[in-house]
């Protein structure tokens, strides 16, 4: 077994519990096991960079330390949000002595430097061979991957991916035997940073990358990030009324994609929990019980209107 | 004993600003071994130089220091001033208190005491300088001009009537460049071709021009006025002498799924081909890498129908020397492709293309025959998006620089789109316009006004294809940042003009600088704009930074007159700043010991071994020397003798002892 450091944040023990469960429950099949930085707070995403710099910072130093001191040196992510400001930080502090001694003096914890931060698809991407052995049932379904914004944007500072269209996910998802489709909204803002003041707003811009996505083909949408999960599962019903239509398309975390494809059982994997029922149009297998032996030959075009 | 004046320039306020000068010169009198010591404002100006003058001559000076700007500028100036005194120029030496110390610091003591202390250290390599002659070297009264552009046709023919012979140098199978593909040009709509074409049969035509289509430069080697070239002739596969470019193998050449160069991948060519029915000369290559006989052996079908017998498929390259005593580089630009911008869909929709494209499809000998019909499906679009700055002035592109054509031809384009499809609307999605130039931004308004083209000032972050067109998102900054977005039929990106492949590869050959981007470098951006840095190698048109037609033919006239101007010279005069391997009484004749070290140390291979010998022919003694015609004064040889007995001109050893030792 492996040992990598585990930072959940906020969203893994509560809106993403999913998220954390299936991430749990497949990493025993890749021969990794978590350690949780000790000690946690929280990472500031939500509202402390727009509030206040320097506890913009320290929130997520602090965090890093902790880590540091437990020995941790690859600390996964798995919320984007969370990794964002991890990968903001470490640049903002290795770019300027006097405000990492400032954040030190704060925090009472020494920054060195040492640690590296996750997210889940560099994580995922470099176990890619385990994931592919792993593979019993192949998630074949036309699935449209979605990376939203934190991942890849600033990409001079996250340098993860092309940040324009990325190709990351899909790689992945077409390990474990999934047909990603060419869609335009890879990247598109879901308006999270919008959830509060106008969720009106949200729903439109939510409303449109489902939109795009079933155009495309898409089976099923696959996410990254618990902000983008919350917008396209939980407000659903927002997002069907302000476009006038019964969007059905489910939405996976990805380790709940890879989870399916290991054979797992949806409720390891937490797919009860989604507001947007996990059904695929077609019988074949994927999202059904593990105990299916081979999925139907014939595929049904991406769902619109289902009652 | 030495008599040293000392000249201390403010440079306005850029050295007097930061550093005392009165006191630098005071501080300076009081060195041994100067006489004379004064600060001025501008010490190039006219006053300026007087003074040096009158205190030569009243002083009777033995060297002179200029405490001033870089040498790089005015050196030049304040040697011709003492020459003029009647002092050897090589006696004048420059310390640079502006780039090396006004420039660089505050305002100070410390920053005055700097200033003193360069002054110090060029007092004491002055004492030791000793009066140099220039090198005479003669003049080869011929031009390389590698490009066949617009560029390169302008300057050629300019050098060409001006008496010279010209070898023109073009690495496609026709000169004509990138003006040859246009439809219409700004800002009056002229065709093209029809102003081009006449010029490129003037180029073929005119006695002074040797004309080497699909060649390239090989190599270049020697110094302005001496140039030797290289020029590789890459095979045609044809005999230019017995082909009349009757077109015939080009018809029957059953390959003929071949994306067109000529026509930016929007129409298709055969195997052998001639680019485009103008192209001089008028002879077909064969593209090997497409050719069926060359790939699988068989075919020959162009040889069975050529009615004069002229294809050669075991033609080889051919390596041609030339002498030439000038270079002017023209070697144009290219643009983007549609593949650079994941955010318009990676070069994946048929339907966005690059203004080069556009050009085609607007142009009357292009794939569509001037008709705007979209590639995909050739239908008429009846909505068209024109993005201004594809790429340009985009930091996070890595191109921070404007490509200063694309606003006047996005006008262009637009206007003429409105001119074949009245009923079809045009959108122009525009960061700034920038329509500086004679009777440009007039052209603008009409497009705008007469045209009724929409022009919309904002950012297009995405297009993507959905329901058979093209959505365009977009906001209209001026209308309160509303999200906009227009489903096109066609897209057209006017994306950022960069240097020519190859361009890199080009400069490092020819020993002349270029930018981050890979344009070439000018040796001063104001006032030395068509030369490099390389003595003897000039600059054309849009390998420096994009431009457009008028401000090319005038660059590739400008660099014209500057080759003429050097070829009226009988000969030519360059710095003695060259090494030199001593040599001394018998019986040592030279503290060399012919070890030969020296020899491949040199880039230039300016060193060759010399035998010395008595009257009576006997060899006595074999020790290096230099060709001063060769040597670039680099000091590679003077650092790698093993007992120094090689020493730069002007850079002695000891001068540069006595220069440290004043610190």
């Amino acid at each position: 077994m492996t040992k990598i450091g585990y930072y959940p944040g906020c969203s893994l023990l509560g809106t993403a519990r999913e998220y954390d469960e299936s991430l749990r429950a497949i990493l025993p099949r890749m021969g990794v096991e978590l350690v949780d930085v000790p000690d946690w707070n929280c990472c500031g995403a939500s509202s402390a960079h727009m509030l206040n710099h320097e506890l913009s910072l320290s929130l997520p130093a602090r965090i890093l330390s902790s880590a540091e001191n437990k020995g941790i040196t690859d600390m996964l992510v798995p919320c984007a949000a969370c990794y964002n400001r991890f990968v903001m930080t470490i640049h903002e502090l290795n770019e300027d002595s006097k405000l990492r001694a400032r954040v030190a003096d704060i925090t009472g914890l020494d920054y060195r430097g040492t640690i590296h931060p996750l997210n889940i698809l560099e994580f995922l991407e470099k176990r890619t061979d385990a994931v592919k052995a792993a593979t019993a049932l192949p998630f074949e379904r036309n699935v449209a991957c979605y990376y939203g914004c934190l991942l890849v944007r600033p990409p001079t500072v996250m340098k993860f991916d092309r940040s324009e269209d990325p190709r990351t996910m899909d790689d992945l998802m077409s390990a474990v035997g999934a047909n990603p489709v060419d869609w335009a909204f890879k990247v598109e803002c879901c308006g999270a940073g919008l959830s509060i003041t106008s969720p009106a707003l949200v729903g439109k811009l939510s409303g449109r990358i489902i939109e795009n996505a079933v155009k495309s083909g898409a089976e099923a949408i696959i996410v990254a990030c618990p902000l983008c999960h919350a917008n396209l599962d939980m407000r659903r019903s927002a997002i069907n009324k302000a476009a006038g239509k019964k969007y059905t398309v489910p939405v996976l975390y990805i380790t709940q994609a890879v989870g399916l494809a290991m054979g797992l059982k949806e409720k390891e994997l937490g797919l009860h929990r989604h507001l947007v029922k996990v059904r695929f149009p077609a019988d074949r297998g994927a999202a059904q019980a593990p105990t299916h032996a081979q999925p139907a030959a014939d595929s049904e075009p991406a769902q619109t209107e289902e009652a | 004993m030495s008599r040293i004046g000392v000249f201390i320039c403010h440079c306005g306020e850029n050295i007097n600003g930061t550093v005392d000068c009165a006191k630098v010169a005071e501080a300076a009198s009081r060195v041994p071994g100067v006489s004379h010591s004064v600060d001025y404002k501008y010490m190039c100006s006219d006053p300026g130089q007087s003074m040096i003058k009158e205190a030569i001559k009243e002083k009777k000076l033995t060297g002179v220091v200029v405490g001033a700007c870089s040498p790089r500028m005015h050196e030049p100036t304040f040697r011709r001033a003492c020459a003029e005194a009647g002092l050897n120029p090589y006696l004048c030496e420059m310390a640079n208190l502006r780039e090396h110390c006004s420039w660089v610091h505050e305002k100070s003591e410390a920053t005055t005491r700097k200033a003193v202390d360069l002054i110090k250290s060029m007092i004491e390599k002055v004492k030791l300088n000793q009066p140099l002659q220039p090198i005479k070297v003669p003049v080869t009264r011929a031009a390389l001009v590698l490009g066949g552009g617009i560029a390169g046709i302008q300057a050629s023919l300019d050098i060409a009537n001006a008496g010279h012979q010209v070898i023109m140098v073009e690495r496609e199978p026709s000169i004509g460049g990138h003006m040859s593909q246009l439809s219409e040009t700004f800002p009056t709509l002229d065709c093209s071709q029809c102003i081009l074409t006449p010029r490129m049969v003037e180029v073929a035509q005119h006695p002074n021009i040797t004309l080497h289509t699909y060649s390239e430069l090989e190599s270049l080697e020697g110094f302005i006025g001496n140039f030797k070239a290289k020029i590789r002739n890459k095979a045609r596969c044809v005999d230019e002498k017995l082909c009349t470019g009757c077109g015939m193998c080009a018809q029957k050449c059953p390959t003929k799924k071949i994306s067109s160069e000529f026509n930016a991948g929007l129409g298709m060519r055969s195997a052998i081909y001639v680019p485009f029915p103008q192209a001089v000369p008028n002879k077909p290559v064969i593209d090997k890498d497409h050719c069926t006989f060359f790939q699988k052996g068989k075919c020959k079908v162009c040889e069975k129908v050529c009615p004069t017998k002229a294809i050669r498929y075991d033609q080889e390259d051919r390596i041609i020397d030339v002498e030439v005593g000038a270079v002017v580089l023209a070697t144009g630009f290219d643009v983007l492709g549609t593949d650079f911008f994941p955010e318009y869909g990676y070069g994946r929709y048929k339907d966005v293309i690059n203004g080069l494209q556009f050009e085609r499809l607007a142009s009357a000998s292009g794939p569509t025959l001037g008709v705007i019909k979209r590639p995909s499906d050739g239908k008429v679009p009846e909505t068209v998006v024109f993005v201004a700055c594809a790429g340009s002035r985009d930091p996070a592109k890595g191109i921070e620089y404007c490509s200063k054509i694309c606003c006047m031809y996005t006008a262009k384009h637009a206007m003429l789109y409105k001119h074949k499809v009245h009923e079809g609307s045009a959108y122009v999605f525009y960061m700034d316009i920038r329509a500086g130039g004679k009777m440009y931004d007039e052209f603008v308004r009409r497009a705008i006004e007469e045209d009724d083209v929409k022009y919309v000032r904002g950012r297009v972050s995405r297009i993507y294809e959905e329901d058979g067109k093209l959505v365009v998102k977009g906001a209209d900054t001026l209308l309160g940042h509303e999200p906009l977005e227009i489903r096109a039929d066609l897209v057209v990106l006017a994306t950022a003009g960069v240097a020519s492949s190859g361009a890199e590869e080009l400069a490092q050959k020819l020993h002349v600088s270029y930018d981050s981007h890979h344009f070439f470098a000018e040796a001063h951006p104001k006032l030395r704009p068509v030369e490099t840095n390389t003595a003897g190698i000039f600059l054309a048109g849009a390998c420096q930074s994009p431009r457009d037609i008028p401000e090319t033919v005038s660059q590739a006239s400008g660099a014209a007159s500057k080759v003429a101007g050097l070829f009226s010279q009988e000969e030519l005069t360059r710095e003695p700043l060259v090494a030199v391997v001593n040599r001394t009484a018998p019986p040592l004749y030279s503290t060399c010991t012919g070890c030969g070290l020296c020899m491949p140390a040199c880039p230039y291979q300016a060193i060759e071994m010399e035998e010395i010998r008595t009257r009576d022919g006997t060899v006595v003694k074999v020790a290096a020397k230099v060709n001063p015609g060769l040597c670039q004064g680099c000091g590679t040889c003077v650092a790698l003798c093993r007992v120094k007995a090689i020493d730069l001109q002007g850079y002695t050893n000891e001068q540069i002892y006595a220069e440290l030792m004043a610190l």
